[in-house]
Formats: C-alpha cells, sequence, structure tokens
C-alpha cells in the first residue's frame, strides 16, 4: 500500500463518521428538509377550502391513496397524519377533520368507481387523491390513465369538492423497473385542465434525495427513515394546501 | 459481428458486378463505395452515450443530452442512423446478391440482435433479483411490488423470450427486432418505388395515430416504442440512404429550409425551457398547452419528429463530408463507439444497471453520480477499442489464411 492510499483510507474513514454523526443528529433534530418554493407554487385555488376557513366552518379533508399514503403498522406517522396536526396547528379555530381511504393496489381507473361513493359518505372540503405508482408500475397505457384521473378529477369537482392531487414517490431504488415519466406527465396535464393544484411528491422527494436531507438510495431496514420522509411530506403538503386556498397567515390565526 | 446496424463500409464491389447490378435496379440509387461516412458513426456514437447518460439517475451530465434542450431525444438519432447503415449494407446486398440472400443475412442479424437481448435480459434478472432480496425500505414497500414477477419465472422468462415482457430501458433492442424483420420488405419496396415505400410507412404511421394501433407487453400495458410509429423514423433513414438524401440537397441547402429549422429549434427550446423552470411557465399560452400536450414519445410524436429532421437538416448543412475534424482524436472515442454500435449498445444498458447498483450500494451526492456516468463513457471508449483491435489486428492473421466464407460474409456487410 502506497503512503497517499492510507491517508485517503483514514479521510474516507473520517468521513464516513462524519455522516454518522450527523445522520444521528438528524434523528434528534427536527429535520432540515426544505422544499424552494417554486415546488410548492401552484397557480391553482382551493375556492372551497378558503370559504370553509374564512367562515369558520369545520375543515373536512379526505385522503385517497394507494399504500404509499400509509406506512404499514404505523399510521400515525404517515403523512395524511402529519398533514392533518399540521393544518391544526396552522388554523387553530376550526376543527380539521381528516380521513384516510386506502386503494391498496388499484389504477386510477378502478379507483374512479368508488370516488363518488366515498365523497357522498363523508361529504370533504377537499380531497386529496394519491396516484399513479399503481397504473405505473402496471403501465397502464398513460393516454387510459390520464382519462381515469380526467374523469375522477371531473367527478370530484361535480361532487362539490376541492381537489389535490399527489403524485408519485421518488424511488430511484426502482427506477429501473418502474417508468414513471408518462405518469408524472399525464398528472400534470390534467392538473393543469382542471385548475387543480398539484403536489409535486416525486419532485420533492427528488430535491431531498439530491440535497442530501435523505438518502433515498439506502437500504436503511426499518421504519425509521420513513417516517422522517412522512413527516417531511405532510409538512410540506400543508403548507401547499394553505398556500393554494391564499390563505395568507393573517387569515391563518 | 459488429456495430446494430453494420458498419457502412466501403467494402468495395468487384466492378463489373457493380455496373452489372446499377444497371439491373436503377431506382435504388446505392452510393459509391469509398470511404467510411464519418459522420453517421459519430453521430450515432454521441446517441450511444447519450442514451447511457439518460438511462442513469440525473445528473450534471445529464445536461449535456439533447432532449433537455428540445422535444427529440437520443433514440431518434439511433433509430434513424440505424434504418440508413441497414438499408445502404443490406440494399448492397439485395442488389449484389438478390433477394433471398439478403434476407437471409439480415435474419442472422436479427438473430444476433435477439441473442443480445436475452443476454442482457439475464443480466437484469440477476440484478433484480439481489435488489429484491437484500432491500427493504418501508417506505417503498408499495414500488417493491414490482419484484412480484419474479414469484413467476416461468410465466415471466418465456413473455420476456417473446419480447413481451421488457423491463424499463430495455425497451431499444426489440424494436429494432422487429424493424429489422420488416427490412427485407421494405427494401425491396425501395426497390422497386422508393418514394412508395416512404409513402406507405407515413400512412402506416398515420393510421396508427388514427385508430391507435399498438402491440401489448406484460403483463399488462403495450410496448414503450410503438414499432407501427417508429418505423417511419427507420424507413426515413433508409430512404434516404437510397438515394432520397441526394434528391433532398436542393430542400436541404434552402436558407427557406434553414430558418425554418432554426425557428423551430428555438421554439421547442424555450418549451423545453419551462418543463425545467417551471416559473416561466406563466408564459405558455394555456391553448398552446392543451394543444400540444402530451408529446408522446410512445408513438413518436409529430413534434419529436419534426424536431429530428431539423436537427439534422442542420446538421447535415454545417458539418460537412470532409470536414477535417471527423478525423481528429478528439473525435476518435465517439466514431469508435458508433462503429460498434450493438455491441456497444448492449454494453451501455449494463453499465446503466450496473451504475444503479453501485449508486444503491455505495450511495453518494452528485459528484459519485456524475462518476459513474463518466466512469461508463471511458468504459464505453475502452471497449470499443479493443473490439476494433479485434478486428483490425487480432482476427487479421486467421482471415489471411483460410476461411473465405467470413469474407465473403464481410462484403455482404452482415457479420
Amino acid at each position: 500500500m502506497r503512503p497517499g492510499s492510507g491517508a485517503v483510507l483514514a479521510l474516507t474513514l473520517l468521513a464516513g463518521l462524519a455522516a454518522a454523526a450527523t445522520a444521528r443528529a438528524q434523528d434528534a433534530a427536527p429535520q432540515t428538509c426544505e422544499v424552494p418554493p417554486y415546488l410548492l407554487s401552484t397557480e391553482s385555488t382551493l375556492p372551497k377550502v378558503a370559504e370553509a376557513v374564512r367562515n369558520a366552518r369545520p375543515l373536512t379533508v379526505l385522503v385517497v391513496g394507494s399504500r404509499s399514503s400509509t406506512i404499514l403498522s404505523s399510521e400515525n406517522s404517515a403523512y395524511p397524519a402529519k398533514l392533518q396536526a399540521a393544518l391544526k396547528e396552522k388554523l387553530p379555530s376550526i376543527p380539521v377533520n381528516l380521513s384516510v381511504e386506502l386503494q391498496t393496489g388499484k389504477t386510477a381507473e378502478e379507483v374512479d368507481h368508488s370516488l363518488v361513493k366515498l365523497v357522498e359518505a363523508k361529504r370533504p372540503t377537499l380531497v386529496i387523491w394519491q396516484t399513479g405508482t399503481v397504473d405505473a408500475m402496471r403501465s397502464v397505457d398513460p393516454d387510459d390513465f390520464r382519462g381515469a384521473i380526467d374523469d375522477g378529477v371531473v367527478a370530484l369537482q361535480n361532487a362539490g369538492t376541492d381537489v389535490v392531487l399527489v403524485n408519485l414517490q421518488y424511488s430511484p431504488r426502482t427506477e429501473t423497473m418502474i417508468s414513471a415519466p408518462p405518469y408524472l406527465d399525464n398528472m400534470r396535464v390534467v392538473a393543469q385542465q382542471h385548475g387543480v393544484p398539484l403536489f409535486d411528491r416525486f419532485a420533492i422527494m427528488r430535491h431531498w434525495n439530491d440535497a442530501g436531507d435523505f438518502d433515498l438510495f439506502s437500504t436503511f431496514h426499518g421504519t425509521d427513515m420513513a417516517k422522517r420522509v412522512h413527516a417531511c411530506l405532510g409538512r410540506a403538503l400543508s403548507k401547499f394546501v394553505l398556500d393554494a386556498a391564499r390563505l395568507d397567515q393573517a387569515q391563518q390565526n | 459481428m459488429s456495430s446494430i446496424a453494420d458498419p457502412v463500409a466501403g467494402t468495395p464491389l468487384s466492378d463489373a458486378k457493380a455496373s452489372e447490378a446499377k444497371a439491373a435496379a436503377s431506382a435504388i440509387a446505392v452510393p459509391v463505395a469509398g470511404e467510411r461516412e464519418l459522420r453517421l458513426d459519430l453521430f450515432r456514437g454521441m446517441a450511444l452515450w447519450l442514451i447511457f447518460i439518460d438511462h442513469l439517475p440525473a445528473n450534471i451530465l445529464t445536461w449535456f443530452t439533447i432532449r433537455n434542450y428540445g422535444f427529440s431525444d437520443a433514440t431518434e438519432i439511433f433509430i434513424f442512423i440505424s434504418g440508413y447503415t441497414a438499408a445502404f449494407v443490406y440494399g448492397r446486398a439485395m442488389l449484389e446478391a438478390g433477394f433471398v440472400v439478403a434476407t437471409a443475412r439480415i435474419l442472422r442479424r436479427v438473430w444476433q440482435i435477439y441473442v443480445a437481448h436475452v443476454f442482457l435480459f439475464t443480466i437484469f434478472l440477476a440484478e433484480i433479483s439481489y435488489v429484491a432480496t437484500r432491500f427493504e425500505n418501508p417506505l417503498y414497500s408499495e414500488e417493491m411490488g414490482i419484484m412480484d414477477f419474479l414469484k413467476q419465472p416461468d410465466v415471466t422468462i418465456v413473455q420476456a423470450l417473446l419480447l413481451r415482457f421488457r423491463p424499463v430501458n430495455m425497451d431499444v433492442l426489440p424494436l429494432y427486432i422487429v424493424l429489422m424483420l420488416f427490412l427485407p420488405l421494405i427494401l425491396w419496396l425501395m426497390k422497386w418505388r422508393a418514394d412508395v415505400a416512404l409513402g406507405l410507412s407515413v400512412l402506416l404511421y398515420a393510421l396508427t395515430w388514427q385508430f391507435d394501433w399498438y402491440l401489448t407487453a406484460y403483463p399488462s400495458g403495450f410496448w414503450i416504442f410503438n414499432p407501427f410509429c417508429w418505423q417511419l423514423l427507420f424507413v426515413f433513414g433508409a430512404w434516404c440512404a437510397l438515394g432520397g438524401a441526394q434528391r433532398m440537397s436542393r430542400i436541404l441547402s434552402s436558407p427557406v429550409t434553414l430558418w425554418i429549422c432554426v425557428v423551430y429549434l428555438v421554439f421547442a427550446f424555450f418549451v423545453t425551457l419551462t418543463w425545467h423552470i417551471p416559473q416561466l411557465s406563466f408564459l405558455m399560452p394555456k391553448r398552446l398547452e392543451q394543444w400540444m400536450y402530451p408529446i408522446t414519445k410512445t408513438d413518436l410524436d409529430v413534434l419529436r419528429f419534426a424536431h429530428f429532421l431539423a436537427l439534422a437538416a442542420l446538421t447535415v448543412r454545417f458539418l460537412r463530408k470532409d470536414w477535417s475534424g471527423l478525423k481528429s482524436p478528439w473525435l476518435r472515442p465517439l466514431i469508435l463507439c458508433g462503429q460498434h454500435s450493438l455491441e456497444i449498445f448492449c454494453l451501455g444498458v449494463f453499465l446503466a444497471f450496473a451504475g444503479h447498483f453501485v449508486l444503491a450500494e455505495v450511495g453518494g451526492g452528485a459528484l459519485t453520480h456524475a462518476l459513474v456516468s463518466l466512469v461508463g463513457i471511458l468504459i464505453m471508449w475502452g471497449v470499443a477499442w479493443v473490439i476494433s483491435w479485434y478486428k483490425h489486428s487480432a482476427d487479421k492473421g486467421a482471415s489471411k489464411t483460410k476461411r473465405p466464407v467470413i469474407n465473403a460474409d464481410m462484403a455482404g456487410g452482415s457479420v
């Protein structure tokens, strides 16, 4: 071994230790998972949400999603629960109800059938529809996928609720197996056409991965990282919803 | 065994044969055998590098790929040049040796590409199986469901052999296999009436858009590259190779064409810019967006095809065949890769898998990502160099002493 390589090895070890130390610090301290403003800005609005908040009526949120809207065996740490907590905190004067309807393993088209029924049962102000993952995994024809979300969004709007679309997770490990881009594109198109805010979960998570907030490549076992990512997603989503509803700071208090 | 659509090498015909052949079919203007068309090699090599980079997770090098600056990307270049070179080589074979022999050679080529595809699939399977057994991040429990196909290898592997089950990034070779299968028919039509062949190709493209034809895939879905649409580029490449390019030279050199191309490319650039900088998207008229989106890659959107045409027109105009830079050592790596494109393409797909794997195991920031891309390109260059060394040095002794059969093959250009 040349003398130089020893130094390199030592440096690498040091860097590794430092990384481990910061990782541990991250566990304890609140996440620094900042989201650049452009990823949270939207031209579309949520008039029903705005109206409910202004008139101090209860805000009822329904999250319709697949398995990536929960963490197995710790639902209370998943992003919907975190979203509810954040909304409650920011809107202390009104009650915030939130329920989650998991449609595990169903494509957008399959979810379509139950959307209206769900809305009639829960009467939500806002439906947060997380979709695309199952369709991408089954490589559903992107045109059919677009048609399905289109129908779903129209049905929800006709039923009198606001809609927020949430797209796929950024999942670098399965990038060689799941082709996300067509589904991301089509969700963007539908959101644009119907003036529905799109929460770009994919871009946000990729930003966190690139910025080093989370190493989404890691083979981490256990639910710890999942919980931290979901906490960040919930917080970002709450900010996104309030921004889309154009509720500025004054009204939130 | 050489590049994906075989080198456009000038293996000179014997004079008598050539003139005889030319007289036989004047409809096909087979370009005179001579020096290799280095521009084709150069751009095919470039396409191979870009495809490799695009198959890796985004990193700094991704910003050098053309898909960030317009509608079309490296796949268009690759398929067009493949059509061009395939028609060039096998068109000559068809004139020289007739339809049956040319078809036989094409079919052997198809077989080689098929074997390459199956080989890549095996590597993919190995990687996936490894990842599936090691990776248990609860954040992605849903996405990991994609591994479920491993539970029924009996079905999956048969479907892969039928080209119906293709993992992500393994769609180009099946498309290429199908296109090559139809090459005898395409060449035969071109020999009869080149413009009719091109017309039929356009018609098929239009009908596919009208009636939404596609090939199904396993377990569901469709072929990512719809062969009914992508054949247009391939046939167009063949048409250009068989004299179309020469006949278009007046159009290509007209200033009107130049300006149309420039304006369109600038337009495409600004549209793409709004994808990368969402803050700019307010500049896009809603009507235009609704008319334009989505720009589908599966069905080779007209906007993509037009974008490729504009790029190609400008390239042909400003990069002359005799440009001295083509011989410069700086472009040598690209040209070398382009000359052995089947091997280098497969290597690129493999390296992309390997790159994902390294990134997953080692982790790493922007630097590692860029490094993986760079190392991959260096490996592609190195292997291309070794292959050409084999061809020019290692195999030379053998071909001198015996086996004239091999030489005949080479004359046909199918090896």
